[in-house]
């Protein structure tokens, strides 16, 4: 109804008549409801914020002790003994792994996910789309662990002879250079992190381009362009803030995921040599702690641990506030 | 899948049954006959209580504890005991801040500073009298393999050292052709796994490594693996890995290896090889040394043993009690379960879930210094 007079359903704020629209910001009416209402909202994020905040000294004054008796360098050093009377321990090879394994894991799933959601809102037939919708997001549904026990169970005999073709083949390559891990690479876990987050970025991509003006799109038929010239031109441009966010949300997943990377990884001894290859083991931040959280015996210990998920939390951190920034500058110029 | 569980179970049942047949030819202990009737004096009045009893610590001791924990309960249904199998280092902090009843460990406390704390000591600061060591089960540490082709597998403690520490990297190595005369091995790249978290089984592992073959092993022991190889999480992990993999080798307690039916090898002291059952594990604990005095049982174990016929890899879990509770009511709690832990009738239990029972004399002693909990 609204396509016909170039308005879409969704715009809402500024209608062509201003005075008709509430100004938000100033719409309370002094009722109990309302107050109870914007109460509740503003303790609630109130919270929200407090706790992130609480999390982070907590993190920091657990730390931080541990840290001043570190006898190696924190960022930098590939040594990880973090016990005895000249506690040792840096993060260099669990930042590594951790940022590897995610970023394959994007390269994988962004493209593949955002696919899936023009597939659902521009392609499938309409019969399709919701069910297709409901069995996608089920994806998301599916405990971690249960990806960590297919993963080794099923997909790794699969992907064993794969890995060892691209080994032989392409060797030469620092980045797919031989080495003597056979399973858990940080290839495999990407690849199944890539799985595990797919969902969450076709959900959300799905949904905002759902939402692209219906003129927008028969604006750019009308003026001769095809399917996919369309997609180009009014769907990607209008769904990228919404994919940006979807793909900082699974990032985030793919960063922090423990439960089904501790099943599959496969850890280095000490002293392993360094290599960039992607067929190395090795572990994430997240990893790392869950499988030592049995033996937090000092503080010291404990301390380096913490200092560990520390990163991850300001790692974290610093890729959603760069997404923020991204969204917003997106924003500015679309307006 | 129906299939391979069948398997599975068949060869648990077939190796429990052969384990224990090898074990009542042997000698005259009671406890493989036990029928847990509590005929066997020691458990002929459980006391029971009424009220719960906590317990934390190793994990490698959970399936025993496990089976002690549903025989009390069978006697005593108002008691309820709860094990958390969270790691020995955990049970033994949960211990010294009061937070449990007793602790499961697999190393005894340790009487050196470690990151400047005494166990032992703070301990029996927690207790109010000196904590006890009491040895409970043994499990043994299989080295499994998996090769195609080879059924049958001699190592000895300097090969094994050198195959974990990645110096012999073929199965077809000259050093394992001297141990296998007669076998044809593969060339087959070796595999080694270990175990990611920090573990008793690779502390013991270590251990008997560095006592048996200390020219080739040359790392410190301990929790964490220090050796070559790819680490997988915990005793499945290693397993699972193993089981995947045409050449792996790995160390696991032996009811993982039993689960995955991994072929283990034969271990040659300097006295022949010997293969891993409840006889030969038997032996070597009964070597072992009490470090400790009086009723504290810390055992030390001949990791160098060569005695003949005694399978020198071994894993010994403790109970960390307090000799005398300050709360009398709880002393009484521990002191009954773990009269029925000590019992024929648990011990006879053990050998199915792929432990081995305590040599006979050992388990008088415990039976004894258990008694003495006030």
């Amino acid at each position: 109804m609204s396509s016909v007079t170039g308005v879409p359903t969704v715009n809402d704020g500024e209608g062509p008549d201003g005075q008709r629209v509430p100004q938000a910001d100033r719409a309370s009416t002094g009722r109990l409801g309302d107050r109870l209402f914007g109460g509740a909202a503003t303790a609630s994020g109130v919270i929200v914020i407090a706790m992130v905040t609480l999390i982070a000294t907590f993190l920091i004054i657990q730390a931080v002790p541990a840290l001043m008796n570190n006898q190696e360098n924190f960022l930098t050093s590939r040594v990880w003994s973090p016990g005895g009377e000249e506690p040792g321990f840096g993060i260099l090879e669990f930042l590594w792994t951790t940022v590897a394994a995610a970023t394959i894991a994007m390269l994988i799933a962004v493209p593949f996910g955002v696919a899936v959601a023009l597939f659902l809102t521009q392609y499938a037939p309409a019969w399709m789309r919701g069910p297709a919708a409901a069995l996608v997001d089920l994806l998301a549904a599916v405990p971690s662990i249960v990806y960590g026990l297919w993963g080794l169970i099923t997909f790794a005999p699969f992907f064993k002879p794969f890995q060892g073709w691209l080994e032989s083949t392409f060797g030469w390559f620092p980045l797919l250079a031989q080495t003597g891990i056979t399973g858990g690479t940080i290839l495999f876990i990407g690849i199944v992190l890539s799985i595990m987050v797919v969902p969450i970025v076709t959900a959300l991509s799905r949904e905002i381009f759902g939402q692209t003006p219906l003129a927008h799109k028969e604006g750019a038929l009308a003026l001769g362009a095809t399917h996919w010239e369309m997609i180009r031109t009014t769907v990607l441009p209008f769904g990228r803030p919404g994919v940006i966010s979807a793909a900082m949300l699974a990032l985030g997943r793919a960063l922090g995921e423990t439960l089904a990377v501790t099943f599959l990884v496969s850890s280095l001894p000490n002293g392993a040599a360094w290599t960039w290859s992607l067929f190395n083991g090795g572990e994430t931040f997240a990893s790392k702690i869950a499988n030592n959280a049995a033996e937090f015996s000092s503080p010291t210990r404990t301390g380096a641990y913490i200092a560990a998920g520390l990163v991850l939390f300001v790692l974290t951190f610093a890729v959603n506030s760069i997404a923020r920034i991204v969204i917003e500058r997106r924003k500015a110029f679309s307006e | 899948m129906s299939v391979s569980r069948t398997t599975v179970l068949g060869a648990l049942a077939l190796s429990g049954a052969l384990l224990l047949s090898a074990c009542a030819s042997e000698n005259n202990s009671p406890a493989p006959a036990a029928g847990g009737s509590g005929s066997s004096g020691s458990t002929g009045s459980t006391d029971c209580f009424s009220g719960n009893l906590k317990a934390e610590g190793s994990s490698a001791q959970k399936n025993a504890i496990d089976e002690a924990i549903s025989v009390f309960q069978t006697k005593c249904a108002d008691a309820t005991i709860d094990y958390n199998p969270s790691g020995s280092g955990s049970g033994i902090k949960q211990f010294i801040a009061k937070q449990v009843d007793f602790a499961g460990s697999d190393s005894a406390l340790k009487t050196v500073a470690v990151d400047g704390l005494v166990e032992a000591d703070d301990a029996a600061k927690a207790c109010g009298s000196p904590a006890w060591n009491l040895p409970m089960v043994t499990g043994p540490i299989a080295v499994a393999y998996n090769v195609a082709g080879v059924d049958k597998l001699v190592l000895d403690a300097e090969v094994t050292a050198k195959i974990f520490d990645g110096k012999v990297t073929t199965w077809n190595d000259p050093a394992i052709a001297k141990l296998n005369a007669g076998v044809k091995l593969p060339s087959t790249p070796i595999k080694v796994y270990f175990r990611s978290d920090d573990s008793g089984t690779t502390e013991n592992f270590t251990k008997y490594l560095k006592a048996a073959a200390p020219d080739a092993w040359s790392y410190e022991t301990g929790k964490k693996w220090t050796g070559k190889g790819e680490g997988k999480e915990k005793s499945a992990g290693v397993a699972t890995a193993v089981k995947g993999q045409d050449g792996g080798i790995t160390y696991v307690e032996l009811s993982y290896a039993k689960q995955n039916t991994l072929k283990m090898a034969e271990i040659d002291t300097g006295s022949g090889p010997v293969e891993l059952n409840a006889e030969s594990v038997g032996k070597t604990v009964a070597t072992a040394k009490p470090v400790g005095s009086g009723n504290d049982l810390a055992l030390k174990i001949d990791y160098a043993t060569k005695e003949a016929g005694a399978y020198p890899i071994i894993l010994v879990t403790y109970e960390v009690v307090c000799s005398k509770y300050s709360d009398a009511a709880q002393g009484s709690k521990v002191r009954a379960f773990l009269t029925t832990f000590a019992s024929d009738a648990v011990q006879g239990q053990l050998e199915e879930l792929g432990y081995a029972p305590l040599p006979t004399e050992v388990a008088t002693k415990v039976q004894t210094a258990v008694k003495a909990i006030s």
